[in-house]
């Protein structure tokens, strides 16, 4: 047991230091930066100084051990472009970033789950066919094309809802949060329900799923034989049976959906970490594009490392197979 | 298939069933139609929106219903160039389905032939390949091909790539489950029996037997080709300008959207939309019929 998650854990080193390898060669393969830090009419003098001063006159090896020691210090280095340390620099943007996902993703999950046990439950009603309608839709259609349409209903046609940008913030714990004020949520309602869309479709289809293979098995059968309402068959017994997956999604979708706050954040001109990355894509400002890249791939090796070792402990046909 | 009883045969037994759906039915034949009409483009379409010398700017941003000076009626409206709405999107179709369905065909071959490999050979090989596929799987695509339009710069073959890289795994994950139960059947101890190499038993033996359950996939992943094609072209990491696909089209109107010039982003997308739940449908039916689990 305890043999299996050591071993998992060497495993995630191992891959964290593939694919800073990779992400490291990767971004430095592009382009060159000195032409966005560099006026083309500075002088050769200057131009060497800021050469020297990002060590880009270092080999690439020598370069990615440097960065690998800084890594490990907690030293991402500087933006080239915001000239500030760019840890602090994505620290400053996360919390947008991690409140925009959590909105999306809760109000998909508290939505989504009884609209997809009851489509699920009662698959040839009119009502569930049109759940499926929305679920199909939310999932087939880029989330860039839903949040134009949420814009151009709700801000630009009816005037209801901010087009974009943050709003109005209050502070809580020292860091800066939407939801405090009212009309700081006005500005996060159109981004989070763009970004929850997808998550929504998701879960209704994992509901229904669930739901539909659940009521041919024995246990609903019995229950109903021993008399119990339709209803507490649903929130009891169903409910339970297809929580396993829908908990294991939940956790890896608020993963995915940092990815996914790229695009709306870019939309809405979110100040997340996710336009933070696009600009830095289009400025070619490396620092920032590395440390994004590891602390997402990070982030995801932790969820997995996560996910794995608690099945190992929920499921214990697993744990012999290991041990 | 040219069995004379032909109602009996599994292929017109699953049609029938397919047919049975009416949205299903509606869906595949939009499919066909918007193909169809995407591949006559040149012919069908009043104007060439790539001719840039064709395109007048008097006509440029004029709402659905125009008649510019081309002489013809611009059904859907005009853009910030002056091109043809309906034009434009015919032609972005063309270049939206030709890229999804180039990158599909090689994350299918590519993740396929992995998966059956894995399968096929067990052991280190399969812990290595499947190991590799699995960590892939467990980052978003969307993040992946972002990353590889990033780095490897605009173009319709760094595009396919990135498309590439962010499927073939669900290809490989697919074929290896379906490929690693048909490997412990007899048959395929049988043909190992014989002299026959490991290629053709892959290829021939395994690889057919996997095919429905591919089929469901390919259909989805076609479908997520083009909207992730679109996402990337929207966020300027797709196709160069010159060659606009359907997410630079609706990229390009973006901001003239927020003046009220709704039709330059929505036509286009509507289409994108149409195609994408098109494809959707028919394979959530295909799928449903395949699903074993759902006919007790």
């Amino acid at each position: 047991m305890l043999g299996f998650v050591i071993q998992r854990i060497i495993q995630a080193v191992v891959v964290m230091l593939v694919i800073s390898v990779l992400v490291f060669v990767g971004v430095y393969a592009v382009g060159n930066p000195i032409d966005v830090l560099i006026s083309p009419d500075a002088t050769q003098l200057i131009r060497e100084q800021t050469i020297r001063a990002y060590g880009l006159d270092q080999p690439l090896w020598k370069q990615y051990l440097d960065f690998l020691v800084r890594l490990l210090h907690g030293d991402f280095g500087r933006s080239f472009v915001y000239n500030m340390p760019v840890l602090e620099l994505i620290f400053s943007r996360l919390p947008a970033t991690i409140e925009l996902t959590l909105t999306a993703v809760l109000g998909a999950t508290i939505l989504g789950v009884p609209l997809g046990i009851y489509a699920g439950y009662r698959p040839d009603r009119l009502l569930a066919k049109l759940i499926m309608g929305l679920s199909i839709f939310g999932f087939s259609v880029p989330t860039f094309w839903i949040g134009l349409v949420l814009i151009f209903t709700f801000a630009v046609t009816l005037g209801w809802f901010p087009a974009g940008n943050r709003g109005p913030t209050a502070s809580l714990w020292g860091v800066e949060w939407s939801f405090l004020t009212g009309e700081g949520l006005a500005y996060l309602f159109l981004p989070a329900l763009n970004l929850s869309l997808f998550k929504f479709a998701m879960m209704v289809r994992l509901a229904r799923a669930g739901t539909r293979e659940t009521m041919l098995t024995d246990t609903v059968k019995f229950a109903r034989a021993s008399g119990e309402s339709e209803f507490t068959i649903l929130t009891r017994h169903v409910l339970r049976l297809i929580s396993i997956p829908i908990v294991t999604v939940f956790g890896l979708e608020l993963g995915s959906t940092l990815a996914f706050a790229v695009v709306t954040e870019t939309i809405f001109s979110w100040p997340g970490v996710g336009k933070l990355i696009i600009d830095s894509i289009a400025t070619l400002d490396r620092p920032v594009m590395v440390a994004y890249l590891m602390l997402v791939a990070f982030l995801f090796i932790m969820i997995n490392l996560t996910v794995d070792i608690v099945y190992v402990f929920l499921d214990p046909r697993l744990r012999h197979r290991r041990s | 298939m040219s069995d004379p009883r032909q109602a009996d045969t599994p292929l017109s037994l699953f049609w029938n069933e397919f047919k049975s759906s009416h949205l299903a039915l509606g869906a595949l034949i939009a499919v066909i139609l918007i193909i169809t009409l995407a591949v006559l483009a040149p012919w069908i379409t009043p104007q060439d929106p790539y001719e840039l010398s064709k395109l007048v700017l008097m006509d440029a941003r004029r709402p659905p219903g125009f008649v510019g000076s081309g002489g013809f009626v611009h059904w859907l409206g005009t853009d910030a160039q002056g091109r043809d709405i309906l034009s434009a999107i015919l032609y972005g179709l063309r270049v939206s389905i030709q890229i999804s369905l180039t990158a599909g065909f090689i994350a299918f071959s590519l993740g396929a032939t992995l998966g059956a490999v894995a399968a096929y050979f067990g052991g280190r090989i399969e812990t290595l390949i499947m190991r590799i596929i699995d960590l892939q799987l467990s980052f978003p695509a969307i993040l992946l091909a972002l990353v590889l339009a990033a780095l490897l710069g605009q173009g319709k073959w760094p595009l396919i790539t990135a498309l590439v890289t962010a499927q073939y795994a669900y290809f490989a994950r697919t074929t290896h489950g379906a490929a690693a139960t048909e490997r412990s059947k007899d048959y395929i101890e049988a043909a190992l029996s014989t002299p026959l190499s490991a290629a053709r038993v892959v290829f021939r033996h395994i690889l057919p037997n996997c095919l429905p359950p591919l089929i469901v996939v390919a259909t989805v992943q076609i479908a997520n080709a083009i909207a992730l094609e679109a996402t990337l072209s929207f966020l300027g990491l797709g196709l160069p300008v010159t060659e606009p696909s359907l997410g630079m089209l609706i990229a390009n109107g973006f901001q003239y959207m927020l003046s009220g010039r709704y039709w330059i982003s929505i036509y286009p997308g509507i289409a994108l939309i149409v195609l994408i739940v098109a494809i959707n449908l028919v394979g959530d039916q295909v799928r449903d019929q395949l699903n074993p689990r759902l006919k007790r």
